[in-house]
């Protein structure tokens, strides 16, 4: 029976190798398949280079208070952002806005409060405690307001998509005539950054309808820009924190990671004089 | 339990030590377990993984508990109150995240140290239920870490329970009618909403700690026989092992800090890498995901669940690739533990891992066409693997040349003893 063995193990591994041939065939067939099942109703996404992309990322102030200017001029018209309070706004990994202006930013809107001791729901001007105002009481209104479509809220958007701040800028500046032979849905615009290509939102910006006060250019791809880094604190307002504890927790682990290492050098080298490998 | 395994050498140096070792030995166990354990000297670097395990449930308790402080298991108000811990509770972010990474850096080392048992023959006598009980763990792992991927309430989240408790209505191509009131039974209403959250949270607290339970099992079920080793040959003398401490807690702790380094890179730099943007949409019933994918640790169980066309069949494939790990002991039938002296299994061995990777891959792409037919090549060979190849390779395989002992295996036959300072580093020096 062992003498046999011999040439069965040679086939063995002949069996064996053609069979991890096999599969490796396959998948890189699968590979190779793969990206051209993925190029029908390809979406393009542009990547911007982003002041808080990568590990030492950090939001741009100035950045995010035009970013926030462009939300509260145009987009706060339709969509709702329910997380986001004034406080955050001066808030310090943010737009940091100033104390004052925070305050002012607030007061410049009514907000319901109530019922008061007679029972009754009043206006008052906002606090820095307050939420974004919604543009609608409902979301039927909202609907009704937008030809039917639902826009959606804005908190978490920018983690809500794949592509994140590039996905956003990328949709805000996707805006396109439809190619020849592409048939729009009526209420419906050609965008080419969104899934289908349709999209109930109207071209949201042009050159010019948001007044910056520095001198950053007032294009549509500056708005863009600025309303995505805003849109992305909004979503991820810890970022700064975030990246600042980790170089310290990282370098941290890195240094000790090489004490550990140096130590269990040290621990094994006596290993064999204090414990001697013996057979008997 | 006191001196499981090997006489201990315990000695309380004070009167209080001697008072308290009369009554309730712990200081002697935890000795006898964790200071003078005698453990094999060659173990390499695929051991560590197991205290890296336990290190990783000990964050997924005690950062969960601080969330479940601030989480509301409620569909109007879970998805806000996460983000009320991420914004507006000191360290939120932090807990969150680190819990969030935490589940899938667990997945990895388990991966990991499964596939360490299978190649080093981990699972054979003396050890076969050190192993089930492993087997245990990991399914409780994945319940655990499903409820606990529902609890956010985002849209990945409501489908992936949809989707899941849904497989149950399957029973009713055996019995009418009885998958579909089990299905209702398990949501408590005849649709996922606010009963089927609440009890989804109910057992996600609860499981860990079953977790733990079986932990303790598993470590017990391990110091009886002692570990297994890379030669796969058992422990002959008292010079083919160290005890744990100071050997193994120092290669354990320097490998930890290693698995932490990374662990900890994800949270600060790339907490959502691994995560799923459209779990940051609100679940919404009325709106299906165009995909629906689970979390990327369960994707080759998915691929297999959907490489089969008929419903049943695909469920009890599911749950069988995780059931017929409980065989394994049996299914082998090779006398030789260690793969590194297999040389035909070793093979198989390899396309196995290079299988799971694949069937990862399929189970986050759309079951068609080319994707499908690999799947269900992927699926033949996951279970081709276990059900005949272990058998039967185990059955004709001439395993090479082993050597005589633990000692032999990390001196070689030709190196000179005091060449290198650690054994572990080069565990196969016997070729």
């Amino acid at each position: 029976m062992r003498r046999v063995m011999g040439h069965e193990k040679r086939t063995w591994r002949a069996v064996s190798l053609g069979a991890i041939a096999g599969v490796a065939g396959i998948m890189a067939l699968g590979a190779a398949v793969a990206p051209s099942l993925a190029a029908e109703g390809e979406t393009e996404l542009k990547h911007v280079d982003w002041s808080f992309s990568g590990p030492f990322g950090m939001y741009n102030n100035a950045q995010l208070q035009r970013g926030y200017q462009v939300y509260k001029t145009v987009c706060a018209n339709c969509h709702s952002m329910d997380l986001v309070s004034f406080r955050n706004l001066g808030e310090p990994g943010g737009p940091e806005f100033s104390e004052a202006a925070v305050k002012a930013l607030a007061e410049s809107v009514q907000v319901t409060d109530g019922p008061n001791d007679k029972g009754e729901m009043f206006k008052r001007p906002g606090r820095p405690s307050d939420r974004f105002p919604t543009p609608f009481p409902n979301e039927e209104a909202a609907r009704a307001a937008s030809g039917g479509a639902y826009p959606p809220d804005l908190s978490v958007m920018a983690k809500a998509r794949e592509g994140g701040a590039d996905y956003l800028y990328s949709l805000l500046t996707g805006y396109e005539e439809p190619p020849a032979g592409v048939e729009m849905s009526p209420g419906m615009f050609y965008n080419t950054a969104f899934p289908g290509h349709q999209i109930a939102m109207p071209p949201p910006l042009s050159d010019g309808v948001v007044p910056y006060t520095d001198d950053t250019e007032q294009t549509v791809e500056n708005y863009a820009k600025d309303v995505s880094a805003f849109l992305m604190w909004a979503a991820e307002p810890k970022l700064e924190q975030r990246h600042t504890l980790g170089h310290r927790v990282i370098l941290f682990l890195f240094v000790f990671a090489i004490i550990m290492f140096l130590a269990k050098k040290a621990v094994w080298k006596r290993v064999n004089k204090d414990h001697p490998p013996s057979t008997a | 339990m006191a001196d499981l395994g090997h006489p201990s050498t315990y000695r309380p140096t004070t009167k209080l030590g001697e008072w308290f070792d009369a009554r309730l030995p712990v200081a002697r166990m935890m000795h006898n377990q964790f200071v003078d354990y005698p453990t094999p000297r060659n173990l390499n670097y695929w051991w560590t993984f197991g205290g890296i395990l336990v290190v990783c449930l000990a964050i997924q308790i005690v950062t969960g508990i601080v969330l479940a402080m601030h989480y509301v298991a409620s569909p109007d108000e879970a998805f806000n109150s996460v983000e009320f811990i991420m914004r507006d509770v000191n360290w939120g972010w932090f807990l969150r995240y680190t819990h969030a990474v935490g589940a899938s850096m667990f997945f990895v080392a388990v991966y990991i140290h499964t596939f360490r048992g299978l190649y080093y023959g981990s699972y054979k006598a003396p050890r076969e239920i050190l192993w089930m009980l492993g087997v245990l763990i990991l399914l409780l792992m994945i319940a655990t870490a499903f409820m606990g991927y529902s609890l956010p309430w985002g849209q990945m989240s409501f489908w992936a329970v949809t989707v899941i408790t849904n497989l149950f209505s399957s029973i009713d191509m055996v019995v009418p009618g009885l998958g579909t009131s089990l299905v209702q039974w398990i949501w408590g209403g005849y649709a996922v909403g606010g009963p089927t959250l609440t009890r989804l949270f109910a057992l996600h607290y609860l499981l860990p700690f079953v977790i733990a339970g079986v932990v303790m099992l598993h470590i017990w079920a391990l110091h009886m026989p002692g570990n297994n080793n890379p030669s796969g040959i058992e422990v002959k003398t008292k010079g083919d092992t160290v005890p744990f401490h100071p050997y193994y807690t120092i290669k354990d702790g320097f490998a930890l800090v290693v698995f932490l380094l990374i662990f900890f890179a994800l949270v600060f730099y790339a907490p959502n890498y691994l995560g799923h943007p459209d779990n940051y949409i609100p679940a919404d019933p009325l709106q299906t995901p165009p995909h629906i994918v689970p979390e990327w640790y369960f994707l080759p169980f998915y691929a297999i669940l959907r490489a089969i066309p008929n419903k049943l069949m695909g469920v009890i494939a599911l749950f069988g690739a995780i059931a017929i790990l409980f065989f394994v002991p049996w299914l082998d039938r090779s006398k030789v533990r260690s793969t590194s002296y297999r040389p035909i299994y070793r093979w198989f061995f390899w396309l196995f891992v290079l299988d799971c990777l694949m069937l990862g891959y399929l189970g986050s792409q759309t079951p068609e066409g080319i994707h499908l037919i690999l799947s269900q090549l992927g699926t033949i060979y996951y279970f081709g693997f276990f059900l005949v190849i272990m058998p039967l390779v185990g059955i004709f395989e001439t395993p090479r040349p082993r050597p005589g002992s633990i000692t032999e295996s990390v001196l070689g036959r030709t190196a000179p003893p005091d060449r290198t300072a650690n054994p572990a580093a080069r565990p196969e020096v016997v070729k």
